[in-house]
């Protein structure tokens, strides 16, 4: 059916529009975002806007913003939130800078003055959660040998997606920091990933179980492939013996399995 | 049929009660139509922020929500259980349409109507045959399917091509191409279908209509008897089945218009110069005497055979 079609192209939610503070997550939002424009009419600072047809933009009359045009302020009372009459924007966000409107990246590192050895610093100035958000992270600079980097990083655990990091970059036309959606921003480690630096048992119990090594049958400890045979017995060990174990490969000098 | 029924439709209205009179219905109903537009305009235009919004979702005055309820339910039919302001909003949205009739949101506040009737004005001028004519209960399968497309995407499905918030939406906070879904009604109602859109396929009328189905505000027809043929309320009525029932009762037989299709828009008043029809609720009993059964005339063979 065709407005079948239509809803799931609507979800392709182009990168450099970002919605409103408190979005539900884009296929929640548009089960509930009914298009009425209260969130751009209660914005302050005119940053909202509704799409328009054909225009870029996500799917039409939602609400979303280009951080490059007019970014968030990232107002205290959070009013595009408390107009929302449906809770497409979450009304469990209180505290505006729990926002997740998506995640700045630095992406273009060839560019950005920063990252060229010189001080801009503009991005991580303007940020308004400076030095959580955005710090400045020394680095010594190959190309001078003896000058340093302040490399602006970002952090994505307090970065809100306001976008006032791209509004501001010095550079002409596109910014070397944008915010993307989270979505398209951010990888997740795999879920048996453990950092050994920061968990001191790095095994995970119920996904791996490693063998426990110890000499005799039932067991594939090279001491004695295969397990034993009891003495004055020719032949292979009989798989089917409890704990029986007879590896693949052969073994030279075994006489035994594979040959 | 009566030789009244050739005269240009609402002549004799225009003839007995004066142009005002014969199109005060339609008058007031551009002026509440162009009304509501306006209120929502203020603010973009004027900086006086009376009504915020739009016709999906607004806020009056701080203080008074409105929600369209078909919206709001397909909403939930996509999953999502909405704040208590919408749910509110959508109440008395919902209530207010149950009392005074759900399509009079068709032909007073809809802006999609002007275009229609625009469309239709043409189709008439241009002498067009009336075209594809789809079912009645048409609309109501598209309403299902919006419904039904509704839960399977969950989003809020019909919102992606209406024609109706395009247009609001559009005027209010821009426009984008959202104008070639109007044109395209338009289109479709000249050229396709006479009455297409609104008369039988718009899925927002089929859920107001269904909504006033209990409506107190009426229109009827109680001085039936004193109808002379002339036609002219058909002429004019977008959903003209609904005054069959009505108008041509037996004795006994109610003179309202109870059918959920009509609009309120009160048309077949002002076209009528013998005043047969009026705005009453549906409780009214005042005794509305049926029309003297008519024969129809007698024809001479020969006059058949020389027609």
């Amino acid at each position: 059916m065709a407005i079948t079609k239509l809803a799931t192209d609507a979800r392709a939610l182009p990168v450099q529009a970002i919605r409103p503070p408190g979005a539900l997550p884009e296929e929640d939002f548009l089960a509930a975002c009914i298009r009425c424009g209260l969130c751009v009419r209660d914005c302050p600072y005119d940053t909202l806007v509704l799409a328009e047809l054909g225009l870029e933009g996500p799917a039409t009359g939602t609400p979303f913003f280009t951080a490059r045009n007019i970014p968030c302020e990232m107002c205290d009372d959070i009013p595009c939130v408390k107009a929302c009459p449906t809770g497409a924007l979450d009304h469990g966000l209180t505290n505006i800078d729990d926002a997740d409107m998506g995640l700045a990246v630095l992406i273009d590192e060839e560019h950005c003055l920063n990252a060229l050895g010189l001080r801009c610093d503009v991005c991580y100035r303007v940020c308004p959660v400076i030095d959580k958000a955005i710090t400045l992270e020394r680095r010594h600079n190959e190309r001078s040998g003896h000058h340093a980097i302040f490399m602006p990083v970002v952090h994505s655990d307090h970065c809100t997606g306001c976008g006032k990091c791209e509004k501001s970059c010095v550079l002409p036309f596109e910014s070397a920091i944008k915010v993307l959606p989270v979505r398209v921003a951010q990888a997740k480690a795999a879920e048996h990933y453990k950092l050994g630096w920061e968990d001191r048992n790095p095994l995970v119990d119920e996904l791996i179980d490693l063998p426990d090594r110890l000499p005799g049958p039932g067991t594939d400890n090279l001491v004695a492939p295969g397990g034993y045979l009891p003495s004055g017995v020719e032949g292979l060990p009989d798989p089917s013996m409890d704990g029986g174990f007879a590896p693949s490969y052969g073994l030279p000098g075994t006489g035994g399995a594979g040959q | 049929m009566s030789e009244k029924t050739a005269l240009p439709v609402g002549q004799e209205a225009i003839q007995d009660k004066g142009w005002w009179l014969a199109h005060k219905f339609l008058i007031l109903r551009r002026i509440t139509q162009a009304g509501f537009l306006g209120l929502f305009l203020l603010g973009p235009w004027f900086g006086i922020w009376w009504v915020k919004g739009n016709l999906a979702g607004s806020l009056t005055l701080d203080i008074l929500p409105l929600t369209d309820p078909l919206v709001l339910l397909q909403g939930m039919f996509a999953q999502h259980w909405p704040e208590t302001t919408a749910i509110i909003g959508a109440l008395i949205v919902g209530v207010a349409y149950a009392l005074i009739g759900g399509r009079v949101y068709c032909s007073w506040v809809c802006p999609i109507n002007p275009v229609t009737d625009a469309a239709h004005w043409l189709h008439d001028k241009l002498g067009f045959a009336k075209g594809w004519q789809p079912k009645r209960g048409t609309r109501y399968w598209v309403l299902g399917m919006v419904f039904a497309a509704s839960a399977l995407t969950g989003t809020i499905a019909w919102e992606f091509v209406n024609p109706v918030s395009m247009l609001h939406r559009g005027l209010i906070f821009g426009m984008g191409f959202a104008w070639t879904f109007v044109l395209a009604v338009f289109l479709f109602d000249l050229v396709v279908s006479r009455r297409g859109w609104c008369g039988h396929l718009c899925p927002v009328g089929a859920f107001y209509g269904l909504l006033g189905t209990g409506s107190v505000l009426r229109v009827s027809a109680v001085k039936r008897a004193d109808c002379d043929d002339c036609m002219d309320c058909f002429a004019v009525c977008p959903e003209m089945h609904v005054i069959t029932p009505a108008l041509r009762g037996a004795e006994g037989d109610t003179p309202l218009i109870l059918s959920s299709d009509c609009a309120n828009c009160g048309r077949c008043i002002d076209v009528c110069a013998p005043d047969v029809f009026k705005f009453t609720t549906r409780f009214d009993d005042t005794p509305a005497p049926a029309r003297a059964v008519r024969r129809k005339p007698k024809r001479q063979p020969e006059a058949s055979r020389a027609a």
